[in-house]
């Protein structure tokens, strides 16, 4: 696997990329989660390498929003273990789970804003929080404005956008940092077709560039259109555990 | 070097520390308010320190310098027996000066009670010695068993006595001066712990989205303590100035009004009262870097 280590030589930050055999991105084994009544997921074992591309499917309230809370370690398991780039989440202290967050980018289903701020300063959060130079990455965010179709939006304040607006800037938001891995809860939730697959175009070209992608879907007809274009996978939640879909849907 | 670090890290026009928190409504007013209080409080308590610290300084080193011998003897030997004690006093390491009081002085001090035409000639009035003190003072039992001896009816009286009591009073009011300035540390801090509590909570929302896109607590701690520094620095400044011009402006009395005047600052004592902003920014960080970090702890 392909990971970004940092290592420190001669008081230098030098980024360097090992190579790693058979290690997974996201693993999930055994694991249960329960909200405090009865088990939501039970059993669950998945492991998803790098540069993987899946969708996750399900009724409405089957659990996927949990299953990706899961996976990005705002929800601890209530039993089983889930090891983030071969970390266990349990051992994780609040700075390791920072900086963690960083390395996903993660659209919310209830794409949340500080709404004191503009779209561009929301979307720029990421950066501001890490201690980054937002000023040297002005253009990036310009591009990445563009690529949303928010250039207009800019100076706005979250409140003032409609729900697919908002859904895009959380898109921006969550690859602003270029993470490694981007998980999408219902990312095309409230946007019309074409912005759909303008999206999903964008999430192709991220995987293309070597990022794994989980995005949580009902629309089925996105997935088509994804298969056709990437080698996806569709995960199913039924039964309160995830199965591998068929190939044709 | 450290410390000086962080003041310039929390001072620097970090815009976009300061931004990732609404501004916020009243609980910075409450902080700049309470500080500003608590500030203008602080700087009397400390001048009520500095004043009675100074006065039992003055009392004691006054009272100390000074001593009186008293001569009471049948009208005969009255004369002798000052004589006597005079020439003790003179050898006597540690004494400046004695000087027996003479018949008009003893009148001017009997004066007050009995009236200017008081026949002292007829009555048995002790004769006084007045004995000044000169480098670490004299040895008062050596001083006594003498004089004993040469003058039996002489009695020495150094003020300690009615003195010790005064200078007790004093300190205990220098004592109660710096505990009410504890008290009022403490009080700004609980109620900045209130405030930033207050704020905390109102802007729980605001730090989860923090904490969502990889902030880490430290920096959103900062943002928040950031804040309540500068306010409660703000405030106490405010205060401390009124504070200082109200007893800069407290009429004089002269002479009469002893301790009532005296109750200000002196000289560098005027530098004192400028500590207190400092101290209300230190209180405010600590205060407020707790409160955060605790409710922070209580998040995922
Ligand atoms: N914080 C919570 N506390 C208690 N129960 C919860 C909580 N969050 C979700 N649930 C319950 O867990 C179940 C699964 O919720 P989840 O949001 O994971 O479903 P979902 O598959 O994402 O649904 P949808 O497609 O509608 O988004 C639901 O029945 C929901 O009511
Ligand atoms: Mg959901």
């Amino acid at each position: 696997m392909q990971r970004l280590k940092r290592l420190r030589l001669l008081g230098k930050r030098v980024a360097v990329w090992t190579v790693v055999e058979g290690a997974q991105v996201i693993e999930l084994a055994d694991v249960s989660y329960s909200y405090g009544g009865g088990a939501l997921l039970s059993d669950i074992n998945l492991s998803l390498g790098p540069g993987s591309f899946h969708f996750l499917t399900g009724p409405s309230g089957a659990g996927k929003t949990t299953l990706l809370k899961l996976c990005y370690a705002e929800l601890l398991p209530t039993s089983g273990r889930v090891a983030l780039f071969e970390e266990d989440v349990r051992t994780m202290d609040r700075d390791a789970v920072a900086r963690l967050r960083r390395r996903v980018g993660v659209v919310h289903q209830d794409c949340q804003f500080l709404d004191h701020l503009s779209v561009a300063e929301n979307v720029a959060l990421p950066l501001t929080v890490a201690g980054r130079d937002v000023a040297a990455q002005a253009s990036n965010l310009k591009e990445l404005l563009g690529w949303v179709g928010l250039t207009a939006q800019a100076e706005s304040r979250p409140p003032q956008l409609s729900g697919g607006e908002r859904q895009r800037a959380a898109l921006a938001r969550a690859v602003i940092m270029d993470p490694e891995v981007i998980i999408a809860d219902e990312p095309t939730g409230n946007i019309d077709w074409d912005m759909s697959l303008r999206l999903l175009t964008l999430l192709i070209e991220l995987n293309r560039m070597g990022k794994m992608i989980l995005i949580a879907s009902h629309d089925l007809n996105l997935i088509r259109s994804a298969k056709s274009e990437v080698a996806a996978r569709v995960l199913r939640i039924r039964n309160r555990s995830v199965q591998l879909a068929a190939v044709d849907l | 070097m450290n410390a000086l670090a962080a003041i310039r890290s929390l001072l620097r026009t970090d815009l976009k520390v300061g931004r990732v928190v609404p501004p916020a409504g009243y609980t910075a007013r409450l902080t700049i308010f309470t500080s500003g209080a608590m500030a203008f409080l602080a700087v009397f308590a400390l001048a009520l320190s500095l004043a009675t610290g100074r006065l039992a300084d003055r009392w004691g080193a006054e009272l100390a310098r000074t001593a009186t011998v008293r001569i009471s003897a049948p009208a005969g030997q009255v004369e002798a027996q000052t004589q006597a004690a005079l020439r003790v006093l003179e050898t006597t390491p540690g004494i400046a000066r004695s000087r027996a009081l003479d018949r008009e002085e003893e009148q001017a001090l009997l004066e007050p009670w009995f009236g200017p035409d008081l026949p002292l000639e007829g009555l048995p009035v002790p004769r006084l010695i007045e004995v000044i003190e000169e480098g670490e003072g004299y040895d008062r039992d050596g001083l006594r068993l003498r004089l004993q001896a040469e003058a039996p009816g002489a009695v020495l009286d150094d003020h300690t006595r009615w003195r010790a009591p005064l200078i007790r009073a004093a300190d205990r009011l220098r004592l109660l001066g710096l505990a009410a300035l504890l008290l009022i540390a403490a009080a700004t801090a609980a109620m900045i712990t209130l405030a930033a509590q207050a704020a905390l909570a109102a802007n729980s929302q605001v730090i989860r989205v923090l904490r969502l896109v990889g902030a880490r607590d430290v920096y959103i701690a900062h943002a928040f303590v950031r804040r309540f520094t500068l306010r409660a620095l703000a405030g106490a400044a405010g205060g401390t100035l009124a504070g200082m011009l109200a007893i800069a402006l407290l009429p004089r009395a002269g002479a009469e009004g002893g301790f009532l005047t005296g109750l200000g600052f002196q000289g560098a004592h005027w530098l004192w009262p400028l500590c207190i902003p400092v101290l209300a920014a230190i209180v405010a960080l600590l205060a407020t870097r707790v409160a955060a970090f605790r409710s922070l702890g209580e998040l995922t």
